[in-house]
């Protein structure tokens, strides 16, 4: 079977907010495919509907050829999750959370403790495993919720946004987890995420989404290929001006300012660097510096929709529990 | 099978997770303490002997009252852990995992239905230890009855919890259930005296039978005379009362996102 997940028409709307949109995707079997969007774009609308939590409101999806709306229980054997939120018993060390696990998903008995150890060695967890999960840091929590995801040897693991909150030495670490444990595994991993850096560094495959659509789908390399270009990077005392001068003198489209400078994706870079110097020099604006660089993924984006992804945290949990949770992360 | 393992360790869970939390435990002495000594000596005194039950001091009328009152204030109490599971997110890994709702809701039910019969046990050492007197036997039969009281009220405290959104809303929601059932179902008095209407309220509330059937057992003889029904009546009454709500809940429990 090439393709382990198939989506068909997939579909969810919140009384009249089109969550997802008819999505059609396909995921191959063993690839690590992620899913890129900005807060709200239906990421994890998508992955609670292919993980039978929501229901679709039209179209289905298959995982390891189950249908995800009439066959629930044969698909959620067949996948793990990692949720955006946490999502284990802390009063439990981390031990008895993956022999829980283990037992709501059948593991035969006399292969649990195998299991447990291995995976446990595999995050680095094992000398702190009969200690109660309170007192974990946030990122030795992911591991764990990473390792258990995996204890019943799914087809697929999900990862719903796996690095939010966490700093960037710990990003670091869980990034090396995933790319260990599917290659332990040999399964495919499905991610969520609105940070480029983690799409681009973890993923064959990268899905573009916003607004419950796909807007863009490839390999990274692919992506910024279809940019056709550099970006060049100016800093002037006057941004409106530069502005100007590119869209309206220079007629080049999708200029636009990020913190300050000037941005603009054109097809020859360095011949087009003495073009804007000149001009601008004839209209007056004083160029501080120009700096010409490959195309990221943030260009893909803002390519396609004319945004930045910001970069801005997850939604807040709210009530009694946001503050102890608050304290965790 | 699975199913059975699945259950199983969602009992387990709730019960260690009890068993740790050493302050409710230590905690949990100190309201039947307060009512059996404080309400039980000072409400007796004040009676002076006009118990009309021969031979039963009102210490002993209420004890069995007041086993009663820790299973329901507990067993309504447990669902805050739906409340819990559903705000930290551990009742994603519940519903995700392939097992029925109706697994999940027996494992939890049953889990605390365990927890609030410890507490009921600590209520039975509590009376030992101030002179009541139960023999091995009237303990042994107990146990089973207390835990036919804890089922149905469970399971009314995880319907409530399943459908509620904040801490807040379930204890506003708890206090309006709790005191109603516990001051009618007599377990501060006896219901022959209560006038026809306040009887007939009584005699509809299944913590009644609850009561009722642990007086049977406890006072024993003494009781017989002005109990409310048999004691096989009081078991089938509150056997059916616990069918009905398991099946609500497990509805309840089935419907929750
Ligand atoms: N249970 C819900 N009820 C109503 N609206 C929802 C619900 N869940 C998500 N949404 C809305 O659907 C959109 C997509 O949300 P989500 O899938 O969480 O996005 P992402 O994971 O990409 O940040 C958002 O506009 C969000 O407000
Ligand atoms: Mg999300």
């Amino acid at each position: 079977m090439a393709n382990v997940i198939e989506t068909f028409k997939l579909t969810k709307s919140f009384n009249g907010l089109t969550a997802v949109d008819k999505l059609d995707i396909s995921v191959e079997t063993g690839e690590i495919f992620a899913l890129l969007g900005p807060n709200g774009a239906g990421k994890t609308t998508t992955i609670s509907m292919l993980c039978t939590i929501l229901k679709p409101t039209s179209g289905t999806a298959k995982i390891n050829g189950f249908d995800i709306v009439k066959e629930p229980m044969q698909v959620r054997k067949s996948i793990g999750i990692v949720f955006q939120d946490p999502s284990i018993d802390d009063r439990l060390t981390a031990r008895e959370n993956l022999y829980m696990h283990a037992n709501l998903y059948g593991v035969p008995a006399s292969e649990q403790k195998n299991r447990i150890d291995s995976i446990l060695k595999l995050v680095e967890l094992e000398d702190r495993a009969d200690d109660l999960m309170r007192t974990y840091s946030g990122g030795m929590r992911r591991r764990l919720e990473l390792a258990r995801g995996l204890i019943h040897y799914p087809k697929v693991l999900f990862l719903d946004e796996p690095t939010v909150g966490l700093d960037p030495q710990t990003r670091d670490h869980v990034w090396k987890y995933i790319r260990e444990l599917k290659k332990a595994h040999d399964i495919t991993v499905v991610l969520t995420t609105h940070y480029m850096d983690e799409a681009d560094k973890l993923s064959d495959r990268i899905a573009i989404m916003d607004y419950g659509k796909i807007i863009a789908l490839g390999t990274s390399d692919k992506l910024k290929e279809t940019l056709e270009g550099d970006v060049i990077i100016i800093k002037a005392n006057n941004a409106e001006g530069v502005m100007s001068l590119l869209t309206e003198k220079m007629g080049l489209p999708g200029a636009h300012v990020v913190n300050g400078t000037v941005e603009v994706t054109v097809k020859n870079g360095k011949s087009m660097l003495p073009r804007i110097v000149e001009a601008a020099t004839q209209n007056d604006i004083f160029i501080e510096s120009i700096s010409l660089r490959e195309p990221n993924l943030e260009d893909v984006f803002l390519h396609y929709t004319g945004r930045t992804i910001r970069a801005d945290s997850g939604r807040e949990p709210h009530g009694i529990a946001a503050i102890q949770r608050r304290k965790i992360r | 099978m699975s199913e059975l393992r699945g259950l199983y360790t969602l009992w387990l869970r709730e019960v260690k997770r009890y068993l740790r939390d050493r302050v409710r435990i230590v905690s949990s002495f100190f309201q039947p303490l307060l009512w059996l000594v404080i309400f039980g000596v000072g409400i007796g005194a004040s009676l002076r002997g006009a118990i009309p039950i021969p031979g039963l001091t009102y210490q002993q009328l209420i004890f069995p009252g007041i086993i009663g009152q820790t299973l329901l204030f507990t067993s309504m109490f447990m669902g805050i852990s739906v409340i819990w599971d559903k705000e930290f997110g551990f009742m994603k890994e519940i519903l995700v995992a392939p097992i029925s709702r109706v697994s999940i809701f027996l494992g939890k039910m049953i889990g605390d239905s365990t927890d609030a019969l410890i507490q009921g046990i600590i209520v039975i050492v509590l009376g030992l230890a101030l002179g009541i007197n139960i023999d091995p036997m009237t303990f042994l039969v107990s146990l089973p009855i207390m835990l036919l009281i804890t089922f149905g009220l469970v399971s009314i405290g995880l319907t409530i919890a399943s459908f509620m959104g904040s801490l807040e809303s379930f204890g506003a929601i708890q206090s309006f259930i709790n005191l109603p059932l516990f001051f009618l179902s007599g377990a501060l008095f006896q219901i022959q005296s209560l006038p026809s209407w306040m009887q007939d309220i009584s005699k509809a509330n299944p913590l009644t039978y609850g009561v009722d059937a642990l007086r049977n057992v406890i006072l024993g003889a003494a009781w017989q005379p002005f109990q409310v029904q048999p004691l096989f009546v009081d078991i089938a009454i509150v056997g059916a009362f616990d069918v009905a709500m398991i099946i609500i809940g497990t509805w309840a429990f089935s419907r929750m996102k």
